[in-house]
């Protein structure tokens, strides 16, 4: 679904990914970690075409075409979705406003007929109780004056409307207190399927707990450090950064079991 | 790398949608302005001697005025001798009995506009008093607002039916030395509305016209006057559009509102008159005179207003409060894109005791365009316990456009209570990107944010207005950003 190439990464002249290989395949989730500043975010935004960057080499392919070739709404109606780390505020527009007009873009690229108000509403109630989330919550303006847990709960509620391929969680976890981290970790596994990818960029292994991954890279100085199975997340929770930063270079192909 | 400007490039050289000209034989006076062309008008409008000479004292008024140059727009030397003053359909003699007679000419601009008016009878509930040009052509569901009392049509017909009223109330709240433009407006004035609401009479539709410029290098001069008397209610919806013009046009309208003790009076406005096009070439000049006068107590005077349109607006739409209790409120959407310039606000004057305004102001600048807000708000002596809250936002699109906000506040009674909030802020890449990235297309984005950002003031019109300006401003907003 998604083969990353020696993807190198530049903003305002800065290195910021060196070289990056990865190889996701439909069904597989994989979590990114590594400490901060190490380019986790950067490789998030890029794979969702945030303006900014410059790609210095390197390619990325999503579903066998050129990815950095398209606008990122060409990229969202082709099933790839960002879940922010800071979802922006939007005064003014309501939730199920911005819902809706994503959901019909995206159901226009697929070739499919907009959907009515109220096949709309019967979808987005069914996917509300995914993320336990109350209907006042489809009227508030978009994450205005919502609390860290609302907006990152908001955040999954679009992706289980939108059902991407290929999503993108990018720190869902930072800012959740334990029982918005169980709500969002199982909204998140309930859309695990063989025919959508995920990539899990966190800091901390805590939500590995919940969301278990297929494949952990840990990210480096702008270079996946280290690749393995559930069990590195663990390990680096046991050694710290620190111990990647000093240690092996394995690649992401090596790790591949 | 793709940028999220990228997608605005292909939306700039969108043209206006309605500029269209149509073909009319219109009986047009040769441009010009003194004593005789005055005289001429009220001839051809065969107006009473008192309006004559109201006409002519607001022509001698003007004569000594000067154009004012204190608003915050820029524009060449108006010449006032190098327009026309009248300028109507011609067969005065034998109007339409109905829409039939009505030249499919016209009636064909008006489907072109979206205004098919057929249609609009029975469907829409709206009664329409279509002033093309400067004569009303084609006046509807007069019967029924007749069976209750309300009198409501062009303003020539008023000044032959019902000239005490006109006598009584034209010029009581707008005077005719007033301003310059309006003073203008007295003199010319060719057409316009009127609407008279009896006692305790809740008007049973929403009352609208439809204002249109047509004929080349003719200066616009509508004078618009409604009446609400004791515990009545109406809502007067305003929507304007005009055909493409390489001159600027001149239009100096002039609205005047009476509202007696307990009646309320909700005038809505939408404007898309030609802009100009993207160099800023052409376009309406837009200096208009509107105020409301809550003259009796408890009485209540509400404008709302989304100007998109003009290459200049210049336009103050405010609210007298006399009566003790009275309310005025004034909401306002102003976009100014490529060169487009406003200097628009409102004037709470507040005079009678308990009185209270609102005031809540959303100005949108994008391309070059130039947005102030100018606004008002004056407590009198007397007006023990006013209060006014008032709002401003400001919303920039990009980086070559402005916007001024200039609240004067003059308060001379403690008892005052006056807020003003203001904000400035631009649409972020940041909403952008969040937009883009569920699929919207930057143009979608923009118009959603800023449609986001005026939906205090989209609230107060009534629905059917309220989704054509959604509509407007996406339109308006095409190809803002680049």
């Amino acid at each position: 679904m998604l083969e990353i190439r020696n993807l190198c990464v530049e903003t305002d002249g800065k290195a910021i990914l060196k070289g990056i290989n990865l190889s996701v395949k439909a069904g597989e989730v994989h979590a990114i970690m590594g400490p901060n500043g190490s380019g986790k975010s950067t490789l998030a935004h890029i794979l969702a075409g945030r303006d900014g960057y410059e790609v210095t080499a390197g390619e990325v392919i999503y579903q066998g075409y050129d990815l950095l070739d398209k606008a990122p709404e060409e990229r969202a109606r082709d099933g790839i979705f960002l879940a922010f780390q800071y979802p922006v505020e939007i005064p003014g527009v309501s939730n199920i406003y911005l819902l809706k007009a994503a959901l019909n873009a995206v159901r226009q690229q697929r070739g499919e007929d907009e959907l009515d108000a109220m096949d709309f509403m019967v979808l987005v109630r069914d996917k509300l109780k995914l993320v336990a989330m109350d209907e006042a919550f489809l009227s508030r303006a978009v994450n205005y004056g919502f609390s860290g847990g609302e907006k990152k709960r908001n955040e999954i509620l679009q992706m289980a409307v939108l059902e991407p391929r290929l999503a993108i969680l990018d720190e869902t976890d930072s800012g959740l207190d334990i029982d918005a981290l169980r709500i969002v970790a199982g909204g998140v596994n309930s859309l695990r399927s063989p025919e959508r990818a995920m990539i899990l960029v966190t800091h901390y292994q805590r939500l590995l707990d919940y969301i278990v991954p297929d494949f952990v890279h840990v990210l480096a100085n702008g270079r996946i450090a280290r690749s393995g199975g559930r069990e590195l997340a663990l390990e680096l929770e046991e050694k710290g950064y620190s111990w990647i930063q000093e240690g092996g270079t394995a690649t992401a192909a090596e790790a591949r079991p | 790398m793709n940028t999220a400007t990228d997608p605005y490039d292909a939306l700039v050289n969108r043209e206006y949608k309605e500029g269209f000209v149509t073909e009319i034989e219109s009986e047009t006076l040769p441009p010009g302005l003194d004593e005789d062309v005055v005289r001429q008008i009220s001839a051809k409008k065969k107006e009473p001697e008192f309006l004559l000479n109201w006409r002519l004292e607001a022509f001698r008024k003007w004569l000594t005025m000067t154009e004012p140059h204190w608003a915050s727009v820029h524009h060449k030397p108006i010449d006032y001798q190098a327009l026309s003053y009248y300028s109507a359909p011609k067969s005065d003699a034998d109007r339409p009995k109905s829409l039939d007679e009505v030249d499919p000419e016209l009636l064909r601009t008006y489907e072109k506009l979206g205004i098919p008016l057929l249609e609009q009878e029975m469907l829409a509930g709206v009664a329409v008093d279509a002033v093309f040009d400067s004569v009303s052509v084609a006046t509807t569901f007069k019967k029924s607002l007749a069976e209750k009392g309300i009198i409501f049509g062009s303003f020539s017909d008023a000044v032959q039916s019902h000239p005490e009223l006109i006598e009584q109330y034209l010029g009581s709240v707008v005077p005719v030395a007033d301003n310059f433009f309006a003073a203008l407006n007295s003199a010319v004035f060719s057409d316009g509305s009127f609407c008279y609401v009896p006692k305790g009479v809740r008007c049973p539709m929403e009352l609208s016209t439809y204002f249109r410029i047509n004929a080349a290098n003719t200066g616009q001069f509508e004078r618009t006057l409604l009446i609400a008397d004791e515990g009545s209610y109406v809502s007067y919806l305003e929507g304007c559009t005009a055909p493409q013009r390489d001159e600027n046009q001149l239009h100096a309208a002039v609205v005047e509102l009476v509202a007696l003790a307990d009646a309320e009076i909700k005038y809505s406005t939408v404007q898309n008159w030609y802009p100009g096009d993207k160099d800023g070439k052409g376009g309406i000049y837009n200096f208009v005179t509107k105020r409301g006068d809550c003259r009796g107590d408890r009485s209540k005077i509400s404008w709302t207003q989304v100007e998109t349109g003009s290459a200049i607006t210049w336009k103050y739409p405010s609210c007298v409060l006399r009566g003790n209790d009275s309310i005025g409120e004034f909401y306002s959407v102003a976009l100014t894109n490529n060169y487009q310039q406003a200097d628009t606000g409102t004037k709470m004057i507040h005079l009678g005791r308990n009185t209270s305004s609102t005031i809540i102001s959303k100005g949108i600048s994008a391309g070059r365009g130039h947005n102030a807000y100018r606004g008002l708000v004056k407590i009198g002596k007397g007006a023990d316990h006013a209060r006014n809250y008032t709002q401003c936002d400001s919303l920039l699109i990009g980086d070559r456009c402005s916007a001024h906000t200039f609240p004067y506040i003059e308060v001379q009674n403690p008892s005052a209570n006056v807020e003003h909030e203001a904000t400035t802020s631009k649409i972020s890449d940041d909403q952008m990107f969040y937009c883009l990235q569920r699929g919207l297309s930057a143009e979608d984005a923009v118009s959603m944010i800023v449609n986001g950002f005026c939906k205090e003031v989209f609230r107060e019109l009534p629905m059917e207005f309220a989704v054509a300006a959604q509509k407007l401003l996406g339109i308006s907003l095409e190809g803002s950003v680049g």
